[in-house]
Order: C-alpha cells, then sequence, then structure tokens
C-alpha cells in the first residue's frame, strides 16, 4: 500500500526468520541483494556509508544511520532515499525512516518494509492530517490527477 | 557515461516541502477544497475555515510557497483568487511511486537471496 506519506510493502519470503534477519543485518549480505558495498558492521546508533553497486547508480554513495535491531523483530534505518550525489550536502534534508517487520508465518517469514517521514513531521501529527479527510487522500489524489489530465 | 539519475536530483529535495505543506490540517483543507471546487476567493476559503481569515491568508502564502497554490487577481477585483498548482502534487507522487517500484525491485532480490 502506498499513500501519500508513506511506503508499505509486506512479502511472504520461504525461508526461517533467523535466514530472513541476517540478510538485513549482516552488512554485507544486506549490501548483495539491496546492491550497495557498505563499509563497517550494523549497530544501533552506527553510521554506515556505501557505494551503490546498482548497475547505472554506481556514481552513487549512501548513507545508513542505524536506528533499531531488535533481534529477528525490527530493523531500522534513517537514510536519504536515493538522493545522494558528491557534490550535493543533503544533510540539512530531512531522511526517512526505513523498517523492517519480521513475524513467523506459514511456510517462511512475513517480512514488511515501511519507509516514512517523507513530510518531516511527527508521525502522530502527519497521521492525523491525512486522516482527517474522511475520503481518503489517495482519492483525492485521483481526483486531482483527473482533474489536470488532458480529457 | 551514465546520466545522474533525475529519481536521486529530484527526489526528495522536491517533494518534502509538498509533504511539510500538507502535513497540516489546515493547508490540507484548503488544498482539498481547491481541488474540488476549483478557484476560490479568500472570502470564499475563510467561511468554510474553523481558523481566522489571517491564519488563512497565511496557509495559503505557505502553500504557494511549496508551489501547491497560487494567487491570481482578476480584472478590478482587488482580491486575490486561489487556485490549486497541480504539478507539484503530480512530482511529489510520482516520486513515492519511484520509491515504491524500487523497493519492489529491492525485495525479489532478497526474496532470491534468502530462497536459494
Amino acid at each position: 500500500m502506498t499513500s501519500a506519506d508513506r511506503i508499505e510493502k509486506s512479502i511472504l519470503l520461504r525461508a526461517p526468520r533467523s535466514r530472513v534477519w541476517r540478510a538485513l543485518t549482516d552488512a554485507q549480505e544486506f549490501g548483495a541483494w539491496f546492491r550497495v558495498q557498505l563499509e563497517g558492521a550494523f549497530a544501533e546508533g552506527a553510521t554506515l556509508r556505501g557505494r551503490i553497486t546498482y548497475p547505472g547508480y554506481e556514481h552513487l554513495t549512501m548513507e545508513m544511520l542505524i536506528e533499531r535491531m531488535d533481534r529477528e523483530r525490527l530493523f531500522s534505518y534513517r537514510w536519504h532515499p536515493y538522493a545522494v550525489s558528491a557534490d550535493v550536502d543533503y544533510s540539512a534534508e530531512p531522511t526517512t525512516l526505513v523498517e523492517f517487520r519480521l513475524e513467523e508465518a506459514t511456510g517462511g517469514t512475513l517480512l514488511t518494509v515501511v519507509e516514512s517521514g517523507f513530510d518531516r513531521l511527527p508521525s502522530g501529527r502527519q497521521a492525523e492530517a491525512f486522516r482527517m479527510n474522511d475520503r481518503g487522500w489517495s482519492e483525492q489524489m485521483v481526483n486531482i490527477e483527473r482533474h489536470v489530465s488532458p480529457a | 557515461m551514465s546520466r545522474q539519475p533525475s529519481v536521486a536530483r529530484a527526489g526528495l529535495v522536491g517533494a518534502a516541502p509538498v509533504f511539510a505543506a500538507l502535513g497540516d490540517e489546515t493547508r490540507l483543507r484548503l488544498v482539498v477544497r481547491l481541488c474540488t471546487e476549483g478557484p476560490l476567493s479568500i472570502v470564499r476559503l475563510s467561511a468554510g475555515a474553523s481558523v481566522t481569515r489571517q491564519a488563512v491568508t497565511k496557509h495559503l502564502h505557505a502553500l504557494a510557497a511549496a508551489g501547491l497554490v497560487r494567487g491570481k487577481r482578476r480584472g478590478r477585483q482587488r482580491q486575490r483568487i486561489w487556485e490549486l498548482e497541480p504539478r507539484r502534487l503530480q512530482e511529489a507522487r510520482r516520486y513515492l511511486d519511484r520509491i515504491s517500484r524500487q523497493w519492489d525491485g529491492a525485495l525479489e532480490r532478497l526474496r532470491g537471496f534468502v530462497e536459494e
């Protein structure tokens, strides 16, 4: 589900929670599937940098600020989502929070990833603002699109 | 030669002020009204709001600074008519869609990685 201020994805992985946890929290394993060459190890409070290895994006680097590592349950970090260039200082710009949640599921592990904070406001207030319109913000987006699309 | 991806350059840099501007209930209401009712004067906009006209004006200027609305004077009217500037909203949405697709790709690679 994707609303105006957050992205949420769930995926059922046919692998035990311990395996998924390692793929997420071992910096080398994370880098293998995420496609980034990270330096250092993940730990709460740590900052890691790395060069993107995704084809076409190799000139970019990324920085991850690790927030929480609750074993086999929750791994979270902050970053500047895909907005990294050598000649721009992003430190004053907002970071988003990425949370991976792991749950036991039949046949494997249910992994949910949520990226939030696109508006930089405390999450409670932003949820309130988006909830206030009972027809839903997504619907308004559709209205707006209809409003501007050429007939 | 790889081009600088527009994802990286246009991304959150451009979208954050839009999300921030919309993260206020009064401003979101104003945007929704301009979206559903079309261009409105400050008098009309204030009539339906729970805050003062001065506050509405302040919020409209904040929305204008984020590129979400614009105020125009029409003919001999002294009052400005406010209307939606929908392009910024579309940009913000496209930005989220792009990141959303990047997550889809990353999670599929993770699947291949842990299920092998």
